[in-house]
């Protein structure tokens, strides 16, 4: 039983130790707000475990467990079977996990739960490398960019969950970002309102990882979305829906000019990068008009 | 009592029937595969009301099955060999979180090289993973020792995880006879499933395995620690009821014509009945031996076994598994640290790797060189019994100059 050193507002404790700038917080905020007290919350390692709490002090208000890196929607699985054994097909069982945990190391899980179309909400926060343990990449990091595993910036495109995800035929997915929060919350509120396996896949700028000033969270996943780096979009019933079109399709030197991890990205890196923005968002495109 | 007909993986099947499990998950491993068939089975003919969740791996069976009996309910899995190791990682949250999951281990040998045979490398390898470990000896044992482990793991002051281990195919595939209890008789045996300690709940809050600072680390396996004490002391009590409502006996340790014996082995699992009759044989022709068999292996009987071999002159232990690295077997080194300051002499012995079988002939050698120990003949033994003299040749690879 939790006793309340200060009542938080809402289901997540004030004074997150997460960075300064950093905008998971907002996603925790807005998604518990939408889903209400009764969740049940998976966390795996990564940034968002400071969510869980450290030692005998929690710091949501929804009951939950940190599992380990790769299982969290096995766990998830776990869990919302047990309830339904029992009874309960109310309680939402949710993951909020990393870019890590979801597209390197828990895929396969991931895979698994969204083929059996287990009934969770699956929540990436994408902040596109191993932030919490020292920016180093994952296979969210895209083309070009600098982290402490691909110092000379990354050789390859990033893996793309999304498409992953739609290959499985879930119910529902989408993606989101914090620079539209209330996108975001009604994509929340579609998710839980819908049964099977929901996935969530939100762009989290980190001003630690990508070198620029806590102020500009916004301001930088504002332009990823005008530059077609993150793409929104809404997946449900087999049918894709675009959000507005962007409106500098391809021109990421703005984009990369915002980030210290994109400064010795060189003529032919942005190029390539442009392309491959421009070439998947035709591609979606074309998907969206079947 | 009703007789039935069953392998090792169905007695198993049948033991987590009668314990009515709510989530049962399973990835098919040889030799456990009928334990995940037949389990699936029972649940699409109702005989088991759960929820039967076909996971794509080893590593997502216990993740689930924490996961769900952290919600209330009793789950089952099984598993065997890289399959136990793929779960590893899992196992270890199952033990600290205090999950009192029961599993049967169908022992199979660990890669490389590939194997799809018997031996304990698998659940040796897993001994200081924070899980009781109980092994069979027969059919019978499978049945009675899991729905025993249900009672041991899940008492308020074990709550620690099980695995019942039974040999791959000496075990698992062999068709022996079982006595087993009715329905109703094995339930109020077992009994329901009751949450404690820690469980998931939204109408009573609590988050489970938050990162746990050094001020209280040392504490958290301590707790788990004083479970495992507790877990002798429990296990003595439960096969003791055991006895009482079913009328057969379990061990943590089984002494067999040790009173009075000058050289005895000690052993685990499926081979022990080979080494009785080899007892037997001994016996009869006047030789002073006898047998040791460790059923319980988590907790270490430590106590028990000093006890049962404090008069016995020359002890040879038989691992089936290597303990590559080691000075011997794990099972010698946990026999001869119990037995340490006594005048006892213990000798390891190695072998039954990946499926080769210990037979009486082998026993007749062991016994031989411990005769041989206890007369002055030889102050050593061959450790690594039953293996080929081409040992050093097979496989060899010729380096061109």
């Amino acid at each position: 039983m939790l006793t309340y050193k200060v009542q938080p507002k809402g289901a997540v404790s004030p004074g997150m130790n997460t960075c300064q700038g950093c905008m998971i917080d907002v996603i925790f905020r807005n998604a518990l707000d939408v889903l209400g007290d009764d969740t049940v919350l998976v966390i795996p390692p990564g940034c968002a475990a400071q969510f869980s709490g450290c030692g005998p002090e929690a710091s949501v208000t929804v009951p939950g467990i940190q599992g380990n890196l790769e299982n969290s929607a096995a766990l998830a699985t776990g869990i919302v079977n047990g309830f339904k054994h029992q009874g309960n097909e109310h309680t939402h069982v949710v993951v909020i996990a990393g870019d890590g945990g979801t597209v390197d190391i828990g895929l396969q899980s991931l895979s698994g739960a969204m083929e059996r179309n287990e009934n969770i909400l699956y929540i990436c926060y994408d902040n596109e490398a191993y932030m919490n343990t020292g920016i180093q990449g994952s296979s969210s990091t895209p083309l070009a960019a600098s982290t402490t595993t691909t110092p000379a910036g990354k050789p390859v495109n990033s893996k793309d969950l999304i498409q992953i995800v739609m290959a499985h035929h879930v119910p529902y997915a989408a993606t989101a970002s914090v620079a539209n929060i209330p996108d975001l919350r009604r994509k929340v509120e579609k998710a839980r309102d819908i049964r099977g396996c929901r996935v969530l896949h939100i762009m989290s700028p980190c001003p630690t990882g990508w070198g620029y000033s806590p102020a500009k969270t916004v301001e930088v996943a504002r332009e990823a979305i005008n530059s077609g780096a993150w793409v929104l979009l809404e997946y449900e019933n087999g049918k894709i829906t675009l959000g507005k079109r962007p409106s500098d399709l391809g021109n990421v030197e703005r984009y990369f000019s915002l980030q210290k991890r994109f400064r010795n990205a060189g003529e032919e890196a942005v190029r390539s990068a442009g392309e491959h923005i421009r070439e998947r968002y035709a591609w979606l495109e074309k998907m969206s008009r079947l | 009592m009703p007789v039935k007909l069953f392998d090792g993986n169905s007695a198993a099947v049948e033991s987590i029937r009668l314990a009515r499990p709510g989530v049962i998950a399973a990835y098919p491993i040889t030799p456990q595969s009928g334990i995940a068939e037949h389990l699936a089975d029972e649940v699409a003919d109702g005989r088991i009301r759960a929820e039967y969740v076909r996971v794509e791996s080893e590593h997502t069976a216990m993740s689930v099955a924490v996961g769900a009996q952290l919600t209330g309910v009793r789950v089952a899995t099984a598993t065997a060999s890289v399959g136990l190791a793929l779960m590893h990682e899992v196992c270890g949250v199952a033990a600290g979180c205090r999950v009192p999951i029961v599993m049967p281990v169908v022992n199979r040998s660990l890669v490389a090289p590939w194997s799809l045979w018997c031996d304990h490398s698998d659940t040796m390898a897993e001994r200081d993973t924070g899980w009781l470990q109980f092994y069979c000896a027969t059919v019978q044992e499978v049945l009675d020792l899991t729905l025993s482990a249900y009672r041991i793991a899940e008492h308020e002051d074990v709550l620690t995880p099980a695995m019942v281990c039974l040999d791959g195919f000496f075990l698992s595939h062999s068709m022996q006879r079982v006595d087993t209890p009715p329905d109703e008789d094995a339930w109020d045996f077992v009994k329901p499933y009751v949450r404690r300690n820690m469980y998931l709940d939204p109408k009573d809050v609590m988050f489970i395995n938050a990162l746990c600072p050094t001020f209280e680390h040392t504490e958290m396996k301590y707790q788990q620690m004083v479970g495992f004490g507790n877990a002798a002391r429990v296990a003595k009590d439960v096969f003791a009821e055991f006895e009482q409502r079913f009328g057969r006996k379990l061990h943590t340790v089984e002494s067999y014509r040790l009173e009075d014996a000058e050289v005895a082995v000690v052993t685990i699992g499926s081979m022990s009945g080979a080494a009785k009759y080899v007892v037997n044989q001994l016996r009869d022709r006047g030789i002073r031996a006898g047998m040791l068999r460790i059923c319980m292996f988590r907790p270490f009987p430590a106590d028990e076994i000093r006890e049962a071999l404090k008069n016995v002159k020359v002890i040879g232990v038989v691992d089936r598994s290597s303990g590559l690295g080691a000075a011997q077997g794990p099972v010698c080194s946990e026999v001869k640290a119990a037995c340490y300051g006594g005048t006892t002499k213990i000798f390891s012995f190695i072998g039954g790797i990946a499926g080769r079988d210990i037979s009486d002939i082998s026993f007749r050698r062991i016994f031989g060189e411990l005769l041989e120990v206890k007369d002055g003949k030889r102050d050593s033994c061959t450790c690594w019994f039953d293996t080929r003299e081409d040992a050093m040749d097979i496989r060899e690879v010729e380096v061109p100059c």
